[in-house]
């Protein structure tokens, strides 16, 4: 049922996908990832994204009925724990030597609040 | 001495620690090359002259103190993904181009405390992200085998530093075949370890639970010898698993004779270029006549990987890096109006446009009213791939097929199309979703252009992949094949 020939059919679909973005959405998904882009831009990824969601769509022929999502490759491992104790030393200088803009060990931002 | 080159670093740390010849002659020698090839192949970003002949300088003294490590005074190069103290990295974007780490990433420090020295850093797609590292903002890293070819990426720098035999050994990472397509397509052989065996810690996320940290080599003899270094539980990494590192070198030699080889039928199918096909089926037959036992396996929901890989891996690349907002490092914009746009704007132009492409697809995934439809869906799916590599294993040792569809492509031939550039890893992504070790040896030419064979293994199988390739190689010679110009 999924075989390679479908993937690779996908690649040649040209055709306009059934869902393509629209250039609000495109907008408001790139608000939402504070991402400045220009007017030029948005149409190349109306055209990318529409055609992206179009080839991951071809997950939806899996039955996945039971399947616990895997969010991790090594399942049983669970996450560390250590001892409440602080180790790290203060580095801030070395660190803020790579920030824009720094005064008084404080990164600086234009003005928030008016 | 002129044949260093073609040496491998096995060879090179021993003649080394013979005093056969001196650190600092050895690494002159490969930053000469490095120097004379990089307006060909653009492989490195940065080159740490001077203090690789410090270094060099000081690994002759250890050596002649009778001090020296498994890699003391051999050059090695970084994939520019890793952090190097002191030294500018990049990873391949406009976001890090002023950027110098203020620490070392474990696997540099545990490279370090062996004693290799660092030649320079390795061009990449931005943030490792593509399969042809020509999103460098340093530009399109070339194939040494032709030049009008991609190297494949992402570290495409690593791939073609070690082909062209610049350094004898290159860090490089693998988030869905970033380290074996390239190996594939240079004719080298590339190294993905089990996920959690080498340590993230300072290696900069992409997805973090695809990316593993691995090496490029001229044979899986230099892997199994670099892998001994770089493996091992590190407290910094929250996934980094805490179980023995095995002597990858000692067991290389371990007869092959009963290796029960699974051919992974999905991996033939329409798409596989034929002439791929028949080197990839000419070693096969090499693996039996060596004593393996071939067996035909179906890994059925296999053929989905690519898209899991497409909803999986832009969701964590987008919550990775929303680190990157023009405050604390990194690119900042031009006189910001107010914060959101300094935000903006830093990151519209500090991100190139396939990464802002996989934040946006990321986004997209996990956004209200599509998390469920998208990215669970495809950790569902993901789980079903993985219980189809569980039950493999179940009946054979090993699983193999072709590293990639086709040989090098043309640069500028798949950038029009991602989906397209997607399908290159078509074959490498399975093992990045399950977490399992996977190699690419090269296994013979199509018009000059190498081919690749993948060996895939269980989980923490690395000794047993690497005796695999290292069988084959001592049966075969296109490992040692150097591109024209180079040899």
């Amino acid at each position: 049922m999924y075989d390679f020939a479908l993937v690779f059919s996908l690649r040649h679909a040209r055709r306009e996908p059934p869902m393509a973005l629209t250039r609000e959405q495109i907008a408001s998904i790139a608000a939402l990832a504070q991402l400045d882009l220009s007017s030029s831009e948005i149409p190349v990824y109306q055209d990318s994204l529409s055609r992206i969601l179009e080839f991951v769509g071809a997950l939806d022929g899996a039955d996945t009925t039971g399947v616990v999502p895997m969010s991790h490759p090594l399942p049983g491992l669970s996450q560390r724990l250590r001892p409440d104790v602080v180790t790290e030393q203060d580095r801030h200088e070395q660190y803020q030597a790579n920030a824009p803009q720094v005064a008084a060990g404080l990164y600086l931002v234009p003005k928030v609040i008016e | 001495m002129s044949d260093w080159h073609t040496s491998t670093l096995t060879q090179l740390a021993a003649g080394l620690r013979a005093r056969k010849f001196s650190s600092v002659e050895l690494v002159r020698a490969y930053l000469d090359r490095i120097d004379a090839s990089q307006a060909a192949l653009n492989a490195f970003i940065s080159v740490t002259r001077e203090q690789a002949l410090a270094d060099a300088a000081a690994a002759d003294r250890a050596l002649a103190a009778g001090a020296g490590g498994a890699l003391t005074g051999v050059p090695i190069a970084h994939k520019d993904i890793f952090c190097t103290q002191g030294v500018r990295t990049t990873c391949g974007s406009r976001m890090l181009d002023n950027f110098v780490s203020p620490y070392d990433a474990t696997v540099v420090a545990k490279l370090k405390g062996a004693g290799a020295i660092m030649l320079g850093k390795t061009n990449m797609d931005e943030f490792a992200m593509g399969s042809s590292s020509e999103t460098s903002f340093y530009g399109p890293v070339r194939n040494p085998w032709n030049p009008q070819l991609v190297p494949g990426g992402s570290s495409g720098g690593s791939a073609a530093a070690v082909a062209a035999r610049l350094v004898p050994a290159a860090t490089a990472t693998d988030t869905g075949g970033s380290i074996r397509q390239p190996a594939a397509l240079c004719g080298i052989t590339g190294l993905k370890p089990t996920y959690g065996r080498v340590s993230r810690y300072g290696m900069i996320a992409f997805a973090s639970s695809l990316d593993q940290g691995g090496v490029l080599t001229a044979s899986a003899a230099d892997a199994a010898l670099m892998l001994r270094e770089m493996a091992g539980f590190d407290a910094n990494d929250s996934t980094s698993v805490d179980t023995p590192v095995p002597d990858y070198v000692a067991a290389l030699e371990q007869p092959l004779a009963g290796l029960k080889v699974g051919l992974l039928r999905e991996f033939f199918d329409k798409g596989l270029d034929a002439h791929n096909e028949q080197r990839v089926r000419e070693a096969l037959k090499l693996y039996q006549q060596l004593g393996a036992r071939l067996t035909e396996v179906s890994l059925p929901n296999l053929p989905l990987s690519v898209p899991v890989y497409y909803v999986v891996a832009p969701a964590e690349c987008s919550s990775n890096l929303a680190r990157f907002d023009g405050v604390r490092f990194g690119y900042r914009c031009e006189n910001p109006r107010d914060l959101l746009d300094l935000y903006r704007r830093s990151r519209g132009e500090g991100f190139g446009a396939e990464v802002k492409r996989r934040i946006m697809t990321g986004t997209y995934v996990l956004s209200a009213g599509y998390y469920d439809a998208y990215y669970l869906k495809a950790q569902r799916v993901r789980q079903l791939i993985n219980a189809d590599f569980t039950r493999a294993f179940g009946s054979v040792d090993v699983l193999m097929g072709p590293t990639t569809p086709t040989p090098a492509f043309a640069i500028g031939a798949k950038t029009s199309d991602p989906i397209t550039m997607y399908l290159n890893d078509i074959y490498t992504i399975g093992a990045n979703l399950a977490g399992l070790p996977a190699v690419s040896i090269p296994c013979g030419f199509v018009q000059e252009l190498p081919v690749g064979l993948q060996i895939v293994g269980p989980h923490f199988s690395e000794a047993r992949v690497l005796n695999a390739a290292h069988a084959f190689q001592r049966a075969t010679d296109w490992h040692t094949r150097v591109p024209q110009g180079y040899a």
